[in-house]
């Protein structure tokens, strides 16, 4: 308690009258500037919490007169840069796939647009540049399971593969060694032949008899040579890029246990004009066929 | 509060009028650089269809500069610094043959100071009645001659401004946009900030930004020696100084120097030169035609202050000759570096090139494997075609056996040489893959050399990239 307020000799000023062990304290009040100051934001604050969200309760939260809320402004602006992007996107959206190409201001649209939605949608599994991983196929080469021209891109684009969509890519290779199609030694022998197709093994006893097994069962979708087909999804067993490997242990695998990957339909997430331009910046990253 | 300050007061300074040839050169030079700094803009040079006709002209927003026949692009910058070092050492020679020249005569500082008390004497008057009405009470009178000096102070700073910017952009477009109210926000920025540096720099600063904000008078007294050209005074000649009509009994006990004090009445820098060479004197010579009016009139010899190399000086004070020493390990080193210099910019201008390639190797992928086994990388090729026509450009590849390319956007093909056309005065960028089988890897690359010839001239250059296979790293 303050007992007794007195000046103090030495500075001039008042003493606050608290004493400790003989102690005391002076007042050295606040500036008056700092004062009035921190009183203009007490005064502000209670204008704050009037229009803005402020006082919460049980179930909800006071949301102020203004009905400000952060996540209605993340909506907007959303909503805002969608419409600023379509107003690029329109350009290309009516036009033939093919003219966009022919056309470099439409073209740089398109790049632009495609870099991006690459970039957030294509890059996870494909790799920044196309250059796919093992198990996703490359895109900057010139390899492709279901045809490299801008239409069949934009196909595979649209509605993916094995998807679940109904006009999706599909097609299927048979468990030949779980399923007990073939006996693990038949598998081995085509492997051996497989892999002559693409110069990785010579011809042999082992790979002549593996040319009996491939014939009898995978020439319906790998070709009579292996050269696939497109329009069963039979991808071609020749040249030297392989989506699992090219080793004998990895085309042995393929055969007993296939993998076969999924790409989603992407008409799900992507409107049609960010898709063609898709199917153009993959078109150009190196293997577009024409 | 009884310490000292450390700002010395200033002293206004009233510079009286004076006539002579320093003071005619002076007025010569001033007319020369401002003619030069107002007009220059406005010269055209004729250089071609959809090329700007403005003789100099900094163009940032399109990244070029033209001077006359010549056209610069930003990769052009070191011929800049070539400039500023050939600048620089020209003004160190300057300075340590005739001292001061540049800050005499000049010096924008110099010469817009020199403007400016030349309007101020025109509407004021000279010395004695400027300094009487300043100290005089608030009369019409002095109010309207203050008020009409620093309109036209304030009229020749906004057109010093307005001048800087016609040196960006086209000249006769951006002054009546600016009129107008169209010309881009820096035009008017800019105006702004040299009509208020003008107006401050000369109407108020004046000797204030030699003495004090200008590092060149810091230094340039270890580009002078005693056999530089500096403004001197015949000490020995003068002194003692002191009143009175030269009788032959005054002669006896007095200099030549009246102690008049014209020399000091004239000094831009207020200052006095019989106290010999000071960081404030300019070298201007102003003083040498004050006293040479004075000394006529007494009927003495003229050239009690003259321009003299303090060596000389002593010399003379000794009742010697010594002859002028222009060679000097100083002015020879400087004249050395000078030669060079200029030898080393106009060879390389002479040569300049027309074209310019640049290659940047595809960060992702680093490379592909194409069906036939051989590898693609992929590059982006910037071919820069300065001549004022499209050009084809035939590109080439060496260092890679069996190297094909193609141009991405086109698809499928595959060719030895390309043909890549580029606009007149632009630069080409084209996305190229280039095909192989590379033998010499070494940590899964090898060097590849892009070459590109200019088909119509037949000029050539190259560019050393790198082919990457199996091994290659992304950080190299």
């Amino acid at each position: 308690m303050p007992t007794k307020i007195e000046k103090d000799a030495f500075s001039g000023r008042d003493t606050t009258g608290h004493e400790w062990d003989g102690l005391k304290e002076l007042n050295n009040p606040l500036p008056s500037w700092w004062f009035w100051t921190f009183v203009a934001t007490v005064v502000w604050s209670i204008g704050f919490c009037i229009v803005y969200p402020s006082v919460p309760g049980i179930s909800g939260y006071f949301g102020g007169i203004w009905g400000y809320s952060t996540r209605d402004a993340v909506t907007a602006d959303v909503a805002a840069l969608a419409a600023q992007r379509a107003q690029v996107l329109d350009k290309i959206k009516d036009v033939p796939i093919e003219k966009v190409r022919q056309d470099p201001t439409l073209m740089a649209v398109a790049n632009t647009a495609g870099r991006i939605a690459f970039a957030n949608n294509c890059q996870p599994c494909h790799g920044a540049g196309g250059e796919g991983r093992p198990g996703y196929p490359v895109l900057a080469s010139d390899r492709w399971i279901w045809g490299g021209k801008l239409a069949d891109l934009q196909q595979t684009i649209t509605f993916g593969i094995r998807s679940g969509h109904a006009e999706a890519r599909q097609s299927q290779m048979l468990r030949f060694g779980v399923d007990g199609v073939l006996k693990p030694e038949e598998i081995a022998s085509a492997a051996d032949y497989v892999m002559t197709l693409y110069g990785k093994a010579q011809p042999s006893p082992a790979a002549a008899k593996g040319q009996a097994i491939f014939a009898e069962n995978c020439v319906a979708c790998h070709g009579d040579s292996g050269e696939g087909k497109r329009e069963v999804g039979g991808p071609s067993l020749k040249g030297a890029v392989h989506l699992y490997g090219d080793t004998r242990e990895a085309v042995i695998a393929q055969i007993t246990n296939p993998r076969m990957g999924v790409m989603p339909n992407w008409n799900a997430r992507l409107d049609a004009a960010t898709i063609k331009a898709l199917a153009l910046y993959v078109h150009a990253l190196g293997g577009g066929e024409n | 509060m009884s310490e000292p300050s450390l700002y010395k007061d200033r002293v206004r300074v009233y510079p009286r009028a004076v006539r002579g040839p320093a003071r005619t050169f002076k007025w010569v030079v001033l007319a020369f650089c401002l003619t030069l700094y107002y007009a220059l803009p406005w010269v055209r040079w004729t250089r071609g269809p959809g090329q700007p006709s403005q003789a100099v002209l900094l163009d940032i927003g399109h990244e070029r500069f033209y001077f006359f026949d010549l056209e610069f692009w930003p990769q052009d910058i070191y011929y800049l610094t070539g400039a500023l070092i050939l600048g620089a050492v020209s003004l160190f020679l300057v300075t340590s043959l005739v001292g001061r020249a540049w800050c005499a005569y000049a010096c924008p500082q110099t010469v817009w100071t020199d403007l400016f008390m030349l309007i101020e004497r025109i509407v004021q008057g000279d010395r004695n009645e400027r300094m009487r009405r300043d100290q005089g009470k608030t009369t019409l009178d002095k109010v309207w001659r203050k008020v009409v000096t620093h309109v036209a102070w304030l009229g020749i700073a906004f057109w010093t401004g307005g001048a800087w910017i016609m040196y960006y952009a086209d000249a006769p477009t951006v002054t009546r946009d600016f009129w107008q109210g169209n010309a881009a926000s820096q035009a008017y920025i800019f105006t702004f900030l040299f009509t208020a540096s003008t107006y401050v720099l000369a109407g108020w600063a004046r000797e204030q930004v030699c003495t004090y904000m200008c590092p060149w008078p810091r230094f340039q007294a270890s580009m002078l020696d005693e056999h530089s050209l500096i403004v001197t005074y015949e000490g020995w000649r003068g002194e003692p100084r002191g009143h009175g009509k030269r009788t032959p009994e005054v002669v006896r006990k007095l200099g030549d120097c009246i102690d008049c004090r014209a020399c000091v009445n004239v000094c831009p820098t207020g200052i006095d030169i019989r106290d010999g060479i000071q960081l404030e004197c300019i070298n201007c010579g102003l003083c040498i035609d004050a006293c040479n009016e004075i000394m006529v009139k007494t009927g003495q010899p003229k050239w009690l202050v003259r321009w003299d190399t303090l060596a000389h000086q002593q010399a003379r004070a000794a009742g010697k000759h010594d002859p002028f020493h222009l060679l000097r390990p100083r002015t020879l080193i400087y004249v050395t570096a000078l030669v060079i210099g200029f030898v080393i910019m106009g060879v390389a201008m002479a040569n300049r090139a027309q074209i310019d390639i640049a290659v940047q190797h595809d960060r992702a992928p680093l490379f592909v494997t194409v069906r036939d086994g051989s590898l693609r990388n992929g590059y982006t090729v910037k071919i820069s075609n300065k001549t004022h026509e499209a050009t084809d450009f035939a590109i080439g590849l060496k260092g890679l056996d069996g190297a094909a390319m193609a141009v991405a956007e086109e698809g499928e093909g595959r060719m030895p040489v390309l043909t890549l056309t580029v606009e007149p005065d632009s630069v080409g960028t084209y996305r190229v893959l280039v095909f192989g089988r590379p033998t010499k890897l070494i940590d899964g690359a090898q060097d590849l050399i892009f070459s590109a010839r200019n088909t119509r001239s037949g000029e050539t250059t190259s560019y050393t990239s790198v082919f990457m296979g199996p091994g290659a790293r992304a950080s190299r």
